[in-house]
């Protein structure tokens, strides 16, 4: 059998958590929790597997496909399973008037995965502006948000300190 | 004379622990909601009205006006979308808000909640911000716990909540009415106005929209009177603001700033930029986000308010200022922001969906040295059909994005023309393998 989405514990977890962002809303307008819900989901597992996808919509009575059509909708919501860290590189305006494009030249050969592409370690992307032009250039790796990274040295900085990948 | 502007807004930051309740009140935070408690809502409105407050998400419509559209005798609900989804590209100023004093933030929407009679408040933060989002959601939580959130505004019979919702990286969901789609837990497709959100908005109930540091100014209109935030600013805008200055200067950052401050003074002044790096000048800038038509270093003398720069057709917006020195490739620099808008176009209008590509696809060409003649005609045709320019505001779409798309489009080419000829005429980028000026290049 396959394994199933989340555990009896989690799932427990999971439903806790969501009745209270559901008591955020209006009862007639569960489905305004998809966003939230995902971000949950996506917290849990790592990604939004079709089965959580189905579950989520479930939960807020709409079907799958309301719950597929927000999560292809927005970037952040992964439906593929993305690497262990998802490095997101801002290339926009700014950042490349401060070195962006040779952030991301210098990503790709010290994380041996090209932009746009995935291994088991490793997501790289390119991002949209990152709030972060004053401070420019920027990556957030996991949601967590790194800034001044004009020198090589300051990113390797940056990877020497994510926990090794298992 | 020293620039810097009376600091309103970043008053608190750099004080230890700033962004804590404690800290907020021990600089006379929320004293102003006690005050205003003992007033009449429709005086809070007018208070605000007077100030000549206007919106500092991009729009620049005045705060007042829009507060006072919300129908009074509604038997739905009212919702007050506050805006922190900064994402339009040059612009960091609301974070700082967020990171550095939510309170501020947390008292102006308490203050416009009462004045509105509305109970529920969301904050809408870009899915990215997730530090911010959690500082935020400290802030609130501190307030439910002092009796400012919750079932009794201090004490009086007055029920108000405060959500954080975090959106998930769609550029889109700025705009004002994607945004409502996305709090409606939909995909952020922008709605079609009139009716405008003060009418139908949220869950279809008049809904007040505002950015965060529009709310964040509410409080010291309140304390210091309509008058004194009024006499700040130039006719019709009240107050000072928050610029954000990138790309090509020495010192970027935010900046407050008084509206009578020019481009170049925020550039060169002490205070601000001080000056572009070594041996460069300024070619280029963008005033107002990158969704403003470009500027020439002819155009510099120009303040960073709405009506100065409206007078020269183009716009404040979002406060965001990205320079471009005079060794920086504009034909690069145009084809990384028509990326943008065609990664980010919501794909309703065909204008747009269409045309961003297009254009996107015509500067790599360009900017690869494949260029033919025409491809000029070709962009500011692709451009004139999604948005016509001069004058601004024609565009033929549902949002503002597809206008956002076109003006650096137009403007870029008319302005600089000889450069994307260049382009074609030598078949490869006059700039080699260095497009991006002066700090432009990472080193060791
Ligand atoms: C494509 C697009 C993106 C926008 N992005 C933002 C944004 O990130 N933050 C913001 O406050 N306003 C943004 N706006 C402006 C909002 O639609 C709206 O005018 C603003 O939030 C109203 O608040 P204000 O009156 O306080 O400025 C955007 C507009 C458009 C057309
Ligand atoms: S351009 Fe990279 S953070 Fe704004």
């Amino acid at each position: 059998m396959a394994s199933p989405l989340l555990t009896a514990e989690e799932q427990r977890v999971f439903d806790d958590r969501l009745a209270e962002i559901l008591s955020h809303y209006p009862s007639d307008r569960k489905s305004a929790a998809m966003l939230p819900a995902l971000h949950l989901l996506q917290s849990m597992k790592g990604w939004l597997p079709p089965d959580g996808m189905e579950m989520v919509a479930h939960k807020l009575e709409v079907s799958p496909e309301r719950a597929y059509e927000v999560a292809t909708f927005y970037v952040m919501f992964h439906i593929r399973k993305p690497g262990k860290y998802v490095v997101d590189v801002c290339t926009n305006l700014s950042c490349s008037l401060w070195g962006a494009e040779d952030l991301l030249a210098y990503l790709e050969q010290k994380l041996g995965v090209t932009a746009g592409e995935s291994n088991g370690t490793w997501t790289l992307r390119e991002a949209e502006c990152l709030a972060s032009c004053g401070t420019a250039p920027c990556l957030q790796v996991n949601e967590v948000h790194h800034e001044n990274l004009r020198s090589r040295a300051a990113v390797d900085a940056v990877f020497a300190r994510l926990k090794p990948a298992s | 004379m020293p620039l810097a502007a009376e600091k309103i807004i970043t008053r608190n930051w750099g004080r230890p622990d700033s962004w804590t309740l404690d800290a907020y009140k021990g600089t006379g935070g929320y004293a102003t909601l006690e005050k205003v408690l003992g007033m009449q809502p429709a005086q809070i409105i007018d208070e605000v009205k007077k100030s000549n407050l206007r919106g500092r998400g991009g729009a620049g419509f005045p705060t007042g006006m829009k507060w006072s559209f919300v129908p009074k005798d509604s038997p739905k609900p009212k919702y007050l979308a506050v805006n922190a989804d900064e994402s339009e590209p040059g612009t960091f100023k609301d974070r700082y808000i967020l990171e550095n004093d939510p309170h501020m933030l947390l008292e102006g929407i308490a203050i416009a909640s009462f004045g509105l009679g509305v109970h529920t408040a969301y904050v809408y933060v870009r899915g990215e911000f997730r530090f911010q989002a959690e500082r935020l959601q400290k802030a609130i939580d501190e307030a439910y716990r002092a009796g400012i959130f919750g079932k009794k505004l201090l004490g009086r019979d007055f029920a108000l909540d405060c959500y954080v919702v975090r959106g998930a990286g769609a550029y889109i969901c700025g705009e004002e009415t994607g945004m409502l789609e996305s709090l409606e837990g939909k995909k952020g497709w922008p709605r079609l106005k009139p009716p405008f959100p003060a009418v139908v908005g949220l869950f279809g109930c008049p809904t007040v929209v505002n950015n965060v540091e529009t709310l964040a100014a509410v409080p010291a209109i309140l304390q210091k009177g309509a008058d004194w935030f009024a006499k700040l600013g130039p006719d019709k805008s009240g107050g000072t603001r928050m610029v954000c200055l990138s790309g090509s200067v020495n010192r970027p950052g935010v900046f407050k700033v008084m509206l009578s401050t020019t481009v170049r003074e925020l550039i060169e002044s002490p205070d601000f930029g001080q000056g572009m790096p070594p041996g460069r000048k300024v070619k280029a800038v963008i005033p107002g986000g990158s969704s403003a038509p470009v500027m020439t270093a002819d155009e510099l003398d120009v303040a960073l308010e709405f009506e100065a720069l409206k007078q020269i057709q183009n716009m404040a917006g979002s406060g965001g200022v990205i320079v471009m020195d005079d060794a920086t490739c504009l034909v690069r620099s145009l084809w990384r922001v028509s990326r943008f808008y065609a990664e980010e176009s919501c794909g309703q209008c065909t204008p747009c969906r269409e045309g961003t590509p297009w254009m996107t696809r015509v500067l790599r060409k360009l900017e690869e040295g494949r260029g033919e003649e025409g491809d000029i005609e070709t962009l500011l045709n692709v451009a004139q059909s999604i948005a016509p320019y001069p004058p601004m505001g024609l565009g033929q779409t549902i949002c503002a994005l597809g206008d956002a798309a076109a003006l650096p489009v137009h403007s870029f080419v008319v302005k600089f023309r000889q450069e994307f000829e260049d382009h074609i005429r030598l078949g490869k980028c006059p700039f080699g393998d260095k497009p991006w000026g002066h700090y432009g290049a990472m080193t060791a």
